[in-house]
């Protein structure tokens, strides 16, 4: 009898009572990582608010820098710059990325669609001051800076960003419907353009408003494309225009220790857009599978 | 769901006029040694078989015997699977639909399709229809072309509506409807349904069943089914595929082809007579 109780015994034994407490540390280390995580952007956001919070202002929206020493002057012509190029970029990355997208996984044969995804994760993967220079080289030698330069440099950057979101929300699109719009006699491309893309929308604008919020913090490939420009706001995308992040950085450098609190502010202003951007990505995309799961 | 047979005798429908005399039909489709393969598997194998204009022409067999699979090489729905292979004719009015030259669009928007699992588009009701009739420049009258569809698909009273609302929010009996009408908006020449009711519940099963009797006087019918009390009941001549076990697996072969009450009630092969009678194993 007494064998029998230990072998159906319900209350843990030594080794049972190890395991779980292993399971325990376990369980407690990696919440404390996703803590940590958390922990340092909310550290990051605050201490960016908090000494850039002074310098915001109704003027620093919308006047341009003041000479050494002067108060007020404000980042207008950087915000104003970084509007434009960044919308230039995404107009640039976006029918292009998707006719990628459609290519690689509605035409192609299977094995030149995997080789475009390479080719796309490599692009993904090259550091932004390559492409910087490599568009110094091919369009500004010789000619000088423009903000559309600038633009051409991170729409190669969010270019494979948008081909692969859109890929993958092609793949969800159910074979069923493809197969609906082919039975009633629509050729390959028009099944694509009237039920497939339709269909995939929402996930094609997931991925642009996370390519835009990438795009818009981009330094380097401005450095050398567009960063030598006037302090006065202007639109004109031939001109050479200041932007965000490149102003953040000519501020962190000046002497004047109201150009720092602008910096920080700056950078306040940069976190929150991308922040709010990638947030309004994430609700998007929720949405959007909810929609295809019916 | 096939032994059913065995329990209660299978009604043939009794107010079907006769179909016509074998010497007046016209066959739409005639396969000749049709072998469909997947890889290098066949999955149905030689198959001949004329299906005639205006008939409801049922095909029945159990699970895996190539149902489909036969179904989809008559409208060249093959081709979208890259290992799918097609030996043999397709002969449509006379002509091979595998033959040189043959647009596999073109193909399809004479012989439409309804699928098992109903596929309406993410649109509205109205554009389901409308949009295959725009793809195909039928613009002419759109809103009484779709109002047309939705009729002879009886879906028109519950939609009229609610022709702007979102598809997804349809029953799936009512969706399926939509994909009939869809399909027969474009006015094909022939309709493929691929077990349009398996998923439905009985009321909705019974709705599709009643028009097909309808549709058969304007269109030439090709239904897939494995529920034998509804081939009995909607078609004029069924086709009896069975799967031909051999060393490498096996595959679908045509086993006994004839006007539904014969193969219901006096099939030639043992092995029809098998599965009507739900003796089959
Ligand atoms: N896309 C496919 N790729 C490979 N094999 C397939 C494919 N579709 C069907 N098959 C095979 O072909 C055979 C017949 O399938 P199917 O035509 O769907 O039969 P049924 O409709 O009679 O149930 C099965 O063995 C199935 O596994
Ligand atoms: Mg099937």
């Amino acid at each position: 009898m007494a064998v029998d109780a230990a072998r159906f015994s319900l209350t843990p034994s030594p080794r049972t009572r190890r395991r779980k407490l292993i399971n325990v540390l376990m369980q407690a280390l990696a919440t404390l990582a996703a803590l940590a995580a958390v922990a340092v952007l909310a550290l990051v956001i605050g201490s960016v608010a908090q000494r850039g919070a002074s310098a915001l202002s109704w003027d620093f929206f919308t006047k341009t820098a003041v000479t050494f020493g002067q108060s007020g002057g404000g980042v207008a012509n950087a915000l104003v710059g970084s509007l434009v190029i960044v919308a230039l970029a995404t107009a640039m990355a976006v029918p292009v990325g998707i006719l990628i997208a459609l290519y690689v996984s509605e035409f192609a044969p299977p094995r030149i669609a995997d080789l475009s995804r390479l080719v796309l994760d490599v692009l993904n993967g090259l550091p932004s001051i390559i492409i910087g220079i490599f568009v110094f080289g091919l369009l500004v030698i010789g000619s000088g800076q423009a903000a559309w330069k600038g633009s051409f440099a991170l729409a190669i950057i969010m270019l494979p960003l948008i081909a692969r979101a859109t890929q993958e929300v092609l793949a969800l699109v159910p074979s069923s419907l493809r197969e609906g719009a082919l039975a009633l006699g629509a050729s390959r491309w028009r099944t694509v353009l009237g039920v497939v893309l339709p269909t995939s929308l929402g996930g094609i604008l997931t991925g642009t408003v996370l390519a835009i919020a990438r795009a818009a913090g981009e330094t380097a490939p401005l450095l050398f494309t567009t960063s030598i420009a006037a302090n006065a706001v202007t639109w004109d995308p031939r001109q050479p225009v200041l932007s965000i992040p490149y102003d953040i950085f000519i501020l962190s450098e000046s002497a004047d220790p109201a150009d720092h609190a602008r910096a920080w502010a700056l950078g306040f202003v940069l976190i929150s857009f991308v922040l709010v951007t990638s947030l309004t990505a994430r609700l998007l995309l929720v949405r959007y599978r909810k929609k295809l799961e019916g | 769901m096939d032994t059913m047979g065995a329990v209660a005798p299978i009604e043939i429908a009794q107010a079907r006029e006769a179909p016509l005399s074998a010497s007046d039909r016209e066959a739409v489709f005639e396969t000749r040694g049709l072998t469909v393969s997947y890889g290098k598997a066949p999955a149905v194998s030689n198959v001949d078989l004329p299906i005639y204009r205006n008939l409801v022409t049922a095909i029945i067999g159990p699970s895996g015997c190539g149902k489909s699979t036969f179904l989809r090489s008559l409208n060249r729905m093959n081709d979208l699977i890259p290992s799918a292979k097609v030996d043999g004719e397709v002969l449509y009015h006379g002509q091979n639909i595998y033959g040189d030259g043959v647009d596999p669009v073109e193909v399809r928007r004479r012989i439409g399709m309804v699928f098992q699992k109903p596929n309406p588009f993410p649109k509205s009701i109205y554009d389901n229809v409308a949009w295959g009739l725009r793809v195909l420049g039928m613009k002419d009258d759109l809103d009484g072309r779709v109002e047309r569809a939705l009729t002879q698909a009886a879906l028109w009273d519950e939609v009229k509506n609610r022709l702007k609302k979102g598809a997804f929010g349809l029953s799936g009996g009512q969706q399926q409807r939509l994909c009939l009408a869809r399909a027969i908006a474009v006015e094909p020449d022939v309709v493929l349904l691929d077990e349009p009711a398996s998923a439905l519940d009985p009321i909705a099963t019974t709705k599709i069943e009643d028009l097909m009797h309808e549709l058969k006087n304007e269109y030439t019918l090709v239904i897939v089914t494995h529920n034998m009390q509804q081939a009995a009941r909607v078609a004029d001549m069924t086709a009896f595929f069975t799967l031909e076990r051999t060393e490498s697996g096996g595959h679908g072969v045509l086993v006994e082809y004839d006007e539904t009450p014969k193969i219901f009630t006096q099939p030639d092969d043992k092995r029809t007579e098998g599965y009507v009678t739900g003796r089959f194993g």
